[in-house]
Formats: C-alpha cells, sequence, structure tokens
C-alpha cells in the first residue's frame, strides 16, 4: 500500500511532499533526527449496570506529533488540526529543541516492512450497535445466571480503530489500521445477610466483534467474574510473611511485567536508574527462566505490526535460561547506545513522546507438570488471578495484587484467602524458581501498562511457576 | 459568552432540535507545556495545545453520549448524531436525568483557579527551574550522583459546560509544578526517590531549592535497606502516602460505589465508623486548590459537606444520579471527562488537622513502620480489606532508626478508621489531603 491508498491521504489530502516539507520545517534549527505521528481514533463503548443498558459512548480523536531529536534532546509538539499551517507550526515548536543551521531531509520516502497480525473480518465500525449491546446484556444475564447469590453485575464491552501513519526524515514511511476490543465483567455475590464480594474478569485483543461471538464469549467471562465472587464467599485471611508461591498460568505472568519487564527497558538502562543496569550477560534467575518479550503475536493485546515509531515489531529475548540477554529499545536509546531498535517504542497517543514499552511479555514454557508442582508444596499459597502490579525501577522492589488464591497444604489447594500484596525483588525474586511446569498461556487480554502518565495496552503468560520464596502481605501473621 | 460557550450551546440546540428531551455539552481547550532536565542537560521541550468537546444527551430516560476532536460545524454535527443514535440502542432508565433546576449554579466569588502569570513564564526561566532543583539535589549529599531527570510542567485550561435546562458556564484553570527525582547510590545499594511541588499560580510553588534538597534526603534516607521480620505494629504514614489511604476512603463513600452496594460503608450513615478524631470534609469552594471549581461536570453549585464530623459518617459524596438512586441530594461531586454519564469525584478532599504534631506521636511510639512509599496498593471497596507494598523507616524508641524495604502492610479499613490518630500538619498538595496518621496496629509482612 503506497501512501496514495492510505487513510490520510484518503482522508485529509496528505502527500508524500506535505510530508518531506513537515520534516524540513522540523529540521529547521538542526537536529539528527525527526517523525511525524499522525493519529485517527475511533471508540465505541457500551456499559450495562443493574441489568440495564446505562451508557453508550462513541467518539473520535484525530492529531499528530511532530518530534525532533538532537543528540539526547528531543523536542516535541503536537497539533489537533491537520491543516498544513497548523502542522508546520508544531514542527517549528518541535525545532526549537535545536539551535542550528537546518537540516537537510532525505526526499523520498520508503515504506516499512511490517507484519500482518491483526486482518479484520469487518472494521469496528461496521458492525452494528445493537450487536454490541447484545454481548452486554448477555454477559449481564450469564452472570445472574450462574448462581443465585450473585446481585449485582457491571458489564462494558469497548472497542477502537486506530488509523496512525509515521513518517521519519530517514525516509520511513508506515501506515497501520490497529483494532482493539475488549469487555469486562464485575459482578458481586452475597450469602444471606453477609459481607458482599467482589468479582471481575475480561478479555479481548486487537480483534473484533466477531471474537466475542465465536471464541470468548460473554457468558465466558461472565462466568468467571460470577465464580470469583463466589470463591470470595469462603475466603479468610491471607497469610503474613514469606511462604512458597505458586502461580497459575496466564495472567499472573504479571510478575514478569513488573519483576524484570520494566527494569529492562532501554532508557532506565542507558541513565544506569535500574536495577538491571549494566548486567547483561549475568544470571538474574533460575536457569529456568526464559523470559520472552514478544509484539509479533497474532490477534494479542500487546501486539502491532509497526511500533509506535514506524519499526516492525519484534520477537526479543529478554532473559535467556536465568542469564540476562538484552533491553528494550526505542529510537532515542538506541541511537545513543549504538544498539537497533526493537521495535520497543511506543506511545499512549500522538500527544505522547515515545518511549521502550513491553508488548507481550510471557515465560518459556518448562517440563513440570502443573499438578506435580502443587503437590511438591507442603505450605505455601496458590494464586491463580491478580490485579494490578507495580515497580520502583531503581531498587528493584515490585508488587502485585492476588484477588484469587487459595492455602496449599500438603500438596493440597484447600481454603480460599482474601486478596494480597505480593512483594519482591527484581534482579532476586526469578532466582527461587524451582518449577516452570508445561502449560503456558497467555492471559486474556486486558493489561494497561503505566510509565511516566502513558498508558499502553500489553499482553503477558506464564506456565505454572514455583517459587520458593516470596514475601506475602496478608493479615494472619 | 465565549466563542466555546456559544459552540457548547449550538451543539444543545442542535441536539434538541433532532429530538432529545434534555442535552449537555461541555468543550474543553488546554495548552501545555513541559520540559525535562537530566544531568544538567535539557531533555525534552514539549509545548502544544488541543480542544474537544462532548454531548450526552437524553431521548425521554434513554441516555446516548459521544465525543470529538474536531469543532468544525461537521464535527458537531456527527458529535451530536452519533449521540441520538446511541441513546436508541440503551435501556430506558427510570433514574436518568440530568440534575434538578434548583441544584444547577456557579459560585460567584473568586476561587483563584486561574494565574496569568502562569501563560506568561519564559521557557528558559522554567528550563532554570528545573536545572536548579536537580543541581541542588546533587548538592545535597556526595552519595547522589545519578537523577531520573527534573521536569517543569504547566498548563492552562478552560472548561465550559452548557445544559438544556439554562445553565451555561465556564472557568479557566492553570497550574503549574516543579519535580525532581534523585538517584542515590552507597555500597551496591541504589534508591530513587522524589519531591514536587505544584499549585495553580506560580507564585504558590516551593523554591527549586526546597524541591532539590528534599528530594535528595529522601533518596539518600533509604540507601541500604533492611528487611524486618512479619509483626503486628504500628504504622505511621507521612502526608504523602496517608491521601493516598484517603483515596480508598473516597472510593467507599462514592454514591457510585453505595447505590451498588459495593462498599463496606453501605447503610452506615449516621453510624459511627471511625476514632472521634477523625472528622474529613469535602470542600471545593477554598480559593486556590486543584479540587475547586465553581460547578461540578453536571452544572450543580459546588459546596463544603462534611463526610465525617468526629467519626460519624455524615454524608456519602453524590453526583445527580447516585443521590436520585439514593433518595438523597447531589453533594455537586458529578466528575467526567468530557462525556459520558458523570461519575463521582472529590472536591477537596481531607482529613481535618489534629492537635498533635508529627513529631510528637513519633515520640510516643516505642516501635513502628514509618510509611513513605506505598507500591501496588489495593483496597478493596466492597470488604475493607487493605493490603499495599511499603518502604519507609523503621521506628525505635520514638526516632527514626534505619530504612526498610520490600514488606507489605495489611489490615482492614473498618479497623483502621478506628485505630487512627491525626497529627496537625494538613498541607494541600492535591485534591485530596491528609496530615500525618497513625493507625495504631496493622499485619507488617517482611521475612
Amino acid at each position: 500500500m503506497g501512501l496514495s491508498q492510505s487513510f490520510f491521504a484518503d482522508r485529509f489530502g496528505i502527500t508524500e511532499r506535505d510530508l518531506e516539507s513537515y520534516l524540513s520545517e522540523a529540521l529547521s534549527a538542526g537536529g539528527e533526527y525527526a517523525d511525524l505521528y499522525f493519529e485517527y481514533l475511533a471508540t465505541t463503548s457500551i456499559g450495562i449496570d443493574e441489568g440495564i443498558v446505562k451508557s453508550a459512548t462513541e467518539g473520535v480523536s484525530l492529531g499528530v506529533g511532530v518530534r525532533v531529536i538532537a543528540g539526547e534532546r528531543t523536542g516535541y509538539a503536537y497539533s489537533d488540526d491537520l491543516s498544513p499551517e497548523k502542522i508546520r507550526k508544531a514542527a517549528r515548536v518541535a525545532a526549537h529543541i535545536a539551535k542550528g543551521p537546518a537540516t537537510i531531509v532525505k526526499t523520498g520516502f520508503e515504506e516499512s516492512r511490517r507484519h500482518n497480525l491483526y486482518p479484520m473480518l469487518s472494521a469496528p465500525h461496521e458492525t452494528g450497535l445493537a450487536e454490541r449491546v447484545d454481548l452486554v446484556k448477555r454477559a449481564d444475564l450469564a452472570a445472574r445466571a450462574y448462581d443465585a447469590r450473585v446481585f449485582q453485575v457491571q458489564a462494558t464491552y469497548a472497542d477502537s480503530l486506530r488509523n496512525v501513519l509515521v513518517a521519519t526524515s530517514e525516509g520511513r514511511l508506515s501506515f497501520d489500521r490497529q483494532p482493539m476490543a475488549r469487555m469486562s465483567v464485575s459482578a458481586l455475590a452475597r450469602q444471606g445477610d453477609g459481607a458482599p464480594q467482589h468479582g471481575h474478569s475480561g478479555g479481548g485483543g486487537r480483534v473484533t466483534l466477531d471474537f466475542f461471538n465465536n471464541e470468548k464469549t460473554p457468558e465466558h467471562f461472565a462466568k468467571e467474574a460470577a465464580r470469583q465472587a463466589i470463591v470470595q464467599l469462603d475466603a479468610i485471611d491471607a497469610p503474613a510473611g514469606e511462604t512458597t508461591v505458586v502461580l497459575g498460568p496466564g495472567w499472573p505472568g504479571i510478575l514478569l511485567h513488573e519483576a524484570v519487564g520494566h527494569g529492562l527497558e532501554a532508557d532506565f538502562n542507558r541513565k544506569g536508574v535500574s536495577a538491571f543496569s549494566g548486567r547483561i550477560g549475568q544470571l538474574v534467575a533460575s536457569p529456568l527462566c526464559t523470559v520472552i518479550d514478544d509484539g509479533t503475536i497474532g490477534s494479542r493485546r500487546g501486539s502491532l505490526n509497526v511500533d509506535d515509531e514506524g519499526m516492525p515489531t519484534q520477537k526479543n529475548v529478554l532473559i535467556e535460561n536465568g542469564v540476562l540477554r538484552g533491553y528494550l529499545q526505542d529510537k532515542l536509546s538506541s541511537r545513543l547506545t549504538n544498539n537497533t531498535s526493537t521495535g520497543s517504542g511506543r506511545r499512549e497517543s500522538y500527544q505522547h513522546i515515545p518511549m521502550p514499552r513491553m508488548t507481550n511479555t510471557y515465560m518459556l514454557a518448562g517440563e513440570s507438570d502443573p499438578e506435580e508442582i502443587i503437590k511438591s508444596v507442603q505450605k505455601g499459597l496458590y494464586c491463580a488471578t491478580f490485579g494490578g502490579g507495580q515497580v520502583d525501577i531503581t531498587s528493584g522492589n515490585f508488587v502485585f495484587s492476588a484477588t484469587e488464591s487459595y492455602l496449599i497444604e500438603n500438596g493440597k489447594l484447600t481454603r480460599p484467602v482474601r486478596g494480597a500484596s505480593l512483594i519482591g525483588n527484581g534482579p532476586e525474586a526469578l532466582k527461587y524458581v524451582s518449577m516452570v511446569g508445561r502449560d503456558l498461556q497467555l492471559d486474556e487480554g486486558v493489561g494497561v501498562c503505566g510509565k511516566e502518565g502513558q498508558s499502553v495496552p500489553v499482553g503477558v503468560g506464564i506456565p505454572t511457576v514455583k517459587i520458593d520464596r516470596m514475601t506475602v502481605g496478608g493479615t494472619a501473621a | 459568552m465565549s466563542d466555546l460557550e456559544t459552540l457548547a450551546a449550538d451543539a444543545v440546540k442542535r441536539a434538541m432540535d433532532a429530538g432529545a428531551t434534555d442535552a449537555e455539552c461541555t468543550v474543553m481547550e488546554g495548552e501545555e507545556f513541559s520540559a525535562t532536565v537530566r544531568m544538567r542537560e535539557v531533555e525534552s521541550l514539549k509545548e502544544a495545545g488541543s480542544r474537544a468537546a462532548g454531548i450526552r444527551v437524553l431521548v425521554g430516560q434513554n441516555g446516548g453520549s459521544s465525543y470529538t476532536s474536531d469543532l468544525t460545524p461537521e464535527g458537531i454535527r456527527t458529535m451530536v448524531r452519533g449521540a441520538l443514535d446511541l441513546a436508541k440502542i440503551t435501556s430506558e432508565d427510570p433514574f436518568a436525568g440530568l440534575p434538578d433546576t434548583s441544584d444547577l449554579g456557579a459560585r460567584k466569588e473568586d476561587l483563584a483557579l486561574y494565574d496569568d502569570a502562569i501563560e506568561h513564564m519564559e521557557t528558559e526561566w522554567k528550563i532554570a527551574q528545573a536545572k536548579r532543583a536537580e543541581e541542588v539535589a546533587f548538592a545535597t549529599d556526595a552519595r547522589i550522583q545519578n537523577s531520573e531527570g527534573a521536569s517543569f510542567d504547566s498548563h492552562v485550561g478552560r472548561r465550559v459546560f452548557v445544559n438544556s435546562r439554562g445553565f451555561s458556564g465556564s472557568y479557566r484553570t492553570s497550574s503549574c509544578g516543579l519535580s525532581v527525582s534523585p538517584v542515590a547510590k552507597q555500597n551496591g545499594s541504589m534508591e530513587r526517590d522524589y519531591w514536587y511541588t505544584s499549585a495553580r499560580a506560580a507564585s504558590k510553588l516551593e523554591s527549586p531549592e526546597e524541591v532539590g534538597r528534599r528530594a535528595a534526603e529522601r533518596a539518600v534516607r533509604r540507601l541500604n535497606p533492611r528487611k524486618i521480620p512479619t509483626q503486628k505494629a504500628a504504622v505511621l504514614f507521612e502526608p504523602r502516602t496517608a491521601r493516598l489511604l484517603l483515596g480508598d476512603l473516597f472510593d467507599a463513600v462514592n454514591g457510585g460505589a453505595i447505590y451498588r452496594h459495593a462498599s463496606f460503608l453501605v447503610g452506615k450513615l449516621g453510624e459511627k465508623i471511625a476514632a472521634e478524631s477523625l472528622t474529613v470534609i469535602d470542600d471545593a469552594t477554598l480559593p486556590g486548590l486543584f479540587g475547586s471549581s465553581p460547578f461540578d461536570d453536571e452544572g450543580v453549585l459546588c459546596r463544603r459537606t462534611v463526610v465525617i464530623e468526629k467519626g460519624v459518617l455524615k454524608s456519602y459524596l453524590l453526583n445527580s444520579y447516585s443521590a436520585r438512586k439514593l433518595g438523597l441530594k447531589t453533594t455537586g461531586n458529578a466528575s467526567r471527562g468530557i462525556t459520558g454519564n458523570a461519575g463521582v469525584g472529590p472536591g477537596n478532599f481531607f482529613i481535618e488537622a489534629g492537635e498533635r504534631s508529627p513529631e510528637s506521636i513519633l515520640k510516643g511510639l516505642g516501635a513502628g513502620l514509618y510509611v513513605t512509599e506505598l507500591i501496588g496498593g489495593e483496597a478493596n471497596t466492597v470488604t475493607g480489606d487493605y493490603s499495599s507494598g511499603a518502604a519507609g523507616l523503621w521506628i525505635e524508641n520514638g526516632e527514626l532508626a534505619y530504612p526498610v524495604s520490600e514488606i507489605t502492610i495489611a489490615g482492614n479499613m473498618k479497623q483502621m478508621l478506628m485505630d487512627v490518630e491525626i497529627a496537625s500538619d494538613l498541607e494541600f498538595r492535591g485534591s485530596i489531603a491528609s496530615p500525618t496518621l497513625l493507625i495504631r496496629e496493622m499485619t507488617i509482612s517482611g521475612q
């Protein structure tokens, strides 16, 4: 597809000559590199609460971000108006970062190679609103039908389609059309006059509405939310202190995102402020651990055909058999450290400066039978589902909160326990991994990662994993 | 009337002409600036402005919402049409509606939300503030040799709101802030901390020297932390971490959580839920603060609400929808971005200062934890269960003895509210503010 067939040429009449002239304006005061990020985002969301479809919202936002890099310095400006004079003005503002004679921009563009990870059967806006409403109604009914103790259900369905165009002063041009859809369901259950308990589930990916009819149905997410709420009705206080922890497969992979992923982002390491700085080649995990960040998995929430700097995404090995292999690089950090971009430059929107980010982060399957892993634990905690997590990349301390977990007693799962935070230290925690299951699962597609005020969708995955030592923050001391 | 108010009024009229029985339109514009400096050099400069509009319509009891960043007549037409189309697919909600006309209104007094000095600050001056803060951080202690940078941000904006019940209002806001994140290093231990100052008026900012010095002292005192045994002990929250706890309390008095039965404070109005020393106020009328505004995000007059008085729960915080659901009156706490059904948000939500200084509370503690950082914490609003990662300083014989990290603290909010003691050092650094708080006993998990 050439520029002339692209969304932005079609809709806004943007030509290669326009792009060259904006880039020249951006480099009019010097600098080594400039890029333009055009974005047109259309969203729809529908929500049901108390059995009533109370909310339905749609909208569009569009704009262009202009970036200039001069050495370690970045100038950035954006406009929500795509008229040539407004884009030129933004380019001149971004140019303020450099102070010198103009840099000559290469003429002509070459289209960047890209994947085709999310072919769309139908674009979201071509699907009827009524079909979307049907999804949340089905979720509401299914959660209530799961158990009579479920008394409150909220469900939302949200989808979006983002058209992007990236043009760089190096003559690289790329386009992408990025769908995203997600359902989420939360349920409250109550036993008699007892205190209510909460359950939550959700999922999706770079998919369209068909996915929720054919693959993961509203009923699937609804039952899961209801089941979690019901399980919590019998939960006892979580233990406090160090114990053996077994993580179930899938979303508990958020451990990797927090414990190692953020610490391996190249900006932190270039600046020497990460607990992983300068540790490439060192053992930072048990030899059973191989951790990958892969932006090329079909239809996954964290996947991208090209990153937000126009580079094709790739499969990056972060930790191989326990040894730290590489960092996640964007344009700026790779330039400054003589590396190549790993296709990890991402941004929330045209209003944001890109930085190194994760895509889908997971641990490769091992050889243990998941059942055997649980059987091997005399006393410990099995964590099936998590809420969110956070990390202090400098000390390496990370936290994540278990929302569904069970005591392990004599090799068996016994009582469900209440939600609790788990805390560990990034470069240390994975050294205590003593068994890795063969049941790698990716999460269902709910992850949102925040960094320096920017949110981007991500995925995680992990097989069943045994960690011999971890601090669990319950109240049952 | 500003151009944007006219634009919003036209959108409302267009929706009413096309069959809406009620409509409300929000328009926002803003300009942002940020400069970051790292290792004494400018790292990035960002400057830009944007605008957006959103509309919510009701057709009878069915609602629909839409938004756009395209404020051309064509963009607005598309937005209005979109909201009306969506109102055809939502359900009839007997409680849907705009606020009662008698609740609509805007405060007349000057709330000091906008300082025009912020628009006229020179870029070079702003960069210099960030450079100075970082420089002072380096100069404060030899163990600070690295930094995650310092930044100076500023923002000016306008919010416009018009509805079909005759409300039309607009207000301007400004803010600026300075922060620095130094990295301290010693004997293989590396720790980062930060300090910041932010205000609606440039003259209210702390000096870069103050910001740099406090950030450096905070980072250095975290070096070489110990891990402590699991135990039950007193936990003292400095204001920066206490306000996060208070944020969890806000979620529990949010009218949306109350009508859904998703709060441990359901059905507790008029009951004693906290220590007698605890009084919690929400006040959107305090001049110059981040939580103040003349009207809320559905055009209701902003006000002061006593939420907890001497330990007794006096009021939930409500928008018009949750108020109707609960048979109560709105407290003027409607909050939303640009469109959609309004949620509930804080004005200035704060704990009234107590009598004792934080130093005197500290002196009275034989042992305990002084929490300077909470990470990954989540309170379960439904049950009140609370558990969070933490770092801070261990208290021995009434003094801060040594740094601790990689620990968690846990308890239940119901009990924590009863076990609280409040210090005198209330200051506003955001729309949620707390003095130093002591919780007499929590579970600390460590080794």
